[in-house]
């Protein structure tokens, strides 16, 4: 099966889906993250979507839950690059992931990590 | 009349094709709807050499209904012909009169049979060929409307340009009605626009936006709840007077949007939020003003 692969940088976790996601392998990041957070002590995760090009509404709960998860084990999930037909879909599907922090890319989200950790 | 069969003697006019064919090519281009400016000479010979195939090949098989299967070839062919007219720029009736004028040259075989089937065979090809007219004046109506969609689609994107006013900021400036499909296309290029320049701050000024109801106000939230989604902020500028009052007595509530009056107000906060601002060169007429 497919993994997502999770990788530690500094304080921080990086998670990039490379590719369009089946409903196991989603399953699987949720259960991957929530133990990787708690090894690496992390504090803040990169969701990096920019490969996405489908979602569903599975999808894109899953993107919540992951948030909601991150959020329980303190750590805060910042989502990458979505492309402007995921966001599109998911504010159709109502899915507006209040809440969760946006970025356009790893280097943005990296300067929004670098300015929280500041304060 | 869809069950009726045919009585018309095709071997007797497939006896005659190239006679009645050259007739009616002849015919067509005397009539005073010639176009010999629009379509070559043997363009015209091979749809009409093709229309009159298909013709008899659809007598052929015995129905008269123009709309079944075994007709179909007839209306594929009708079909090309009249979209390649539109595109050419014949007119309704020059069209139509492309299938009418066959009419004569293809009554002319028809000479040799005896009165009483005469009369019965040249009433069943009139109203064949009636129908067959018809079905070109639809197919050249629905080119017609072809083109004026493919022309509306293409004023859907000119009239929405998305601007880049400063590195970061967007700007996009409504003008006009919106409405569902056009606020799609404005969604979508907005946030292909942030994908393109990897601006974190959109604007859109609503300005020359006349009204603004529930509908075009969902539009709104969305879009901005889009660009969130993307990871940029963004603002509504442009809100007159009349609008605030209008969204307020429609009970419509902005949540999480920054409204500014003008698109001038919003680039200030833009500027601001990306560590930028503007200063005087020159306070003595920057005073004065």
């Amino acid at each position: 099966m497919d993994r997502v692969p999770i990788i530690k940088i500094g304080k921080y976790l990086l998670a990039t889906i490379q590719t369009d996601v089946q409903d196991n392998v989603a399953v699987a990041l949720q259960e991957d993250l929530a133990a990787r957070i708690i090894a690496a002590r992390a504090r803040l995760v990169l969701l990096d979507i920019s490969a996405l090009q489908i979602v569903d509404s599975f999808i894109g709960r899953m993107i919540a839950d992951i948030s909601g998860i991150a959020k329980l084990l303190d750590a805060e999930v910042i989502v990458v690059g979505m492309q402007p037909a995921v966001a599109i879909t998911l504010v159709e599907l109502g899915l507006t992931l209040s809440g969760v922090r946006t970025a356009l890319n790893v280097e943005s989200a990296l300067a929004m990590a670098g300015i929280r950790d500041q304060n | 009349m869809t069950s009726t069969r045919s009585v018309t003697p095709v071997p007797l006019v497939r006896a005659k094709y190239e006679t009645v064919l050259e007739s009616w090519i002849a015919e067509q281009k005397r009539s005073a709807t010639a176009r010999p400016d629009l379509i070559s000479d043997s363009d015209l010979a091979r749809q009409s050499s093709e229309v009159l195939s298909t013709l008899l090949e659809g007598l052929d098989s015995g129905s008269l209904d123009v709309s079944g299967p075994a007709w179909e070839h007839m209306r594929a062919a009708l079909r090309g012909i009249s979209l390649s007219r539109v595109r050419l720029g014949f007119s309704p009736s020059e069209t139509v009169l492309f299938i009418l004028s066959l009419k004569e040259p293809i009554f002319d075989p028809l000479q040799e049979l005896d009165p009483s089937n005469r009369a019965e065979a040249i009433l069943e090809l009139n109203k064949l060929i009636d129908r067959l007219a018809l079905v070109t004046s639809e197919v050249y109506q629905q080119g017609r409307e072809e083109v004026i969609l493919r022309q509306q689609q293409e004023m859907l994107e000119l009239s929405t340009p998305v601007v880049k006013l400063w590195q970061g900021i967007l700007a996009l400036p409504l003008i006009g009605t919106l409405d569902s499909e056009r606020t799609q296309v404005v969604m979508e290029s907005l946030l292909q626009a942030i994908v393109d320049t990897g601006s974190t701050i959109a604007i859109i000024d609503i300005t020359g936006v006349p009204t603004v109801d529930t509908k075009v106000a969902q539009h709104l939230i969305q879009t901005v709840a889009a660009a969130r989604l993307m990871g940029a902020d963004c603002m509504i500028s442009g809100i007159r007077p009349q609008i605030a009052q209008t969204i307020i007595h429609l009970g419509i509530t902005l949540p999480d949007v920054v409204t500014k009056a003008t698109l001038a107000d919003a680039f200030l906060v833009a500027l601001d939020r990306l560590g930028q601002h503007v200063v005087a060169t020159d306070p003595v007429s920057a005073a004065g003003r």
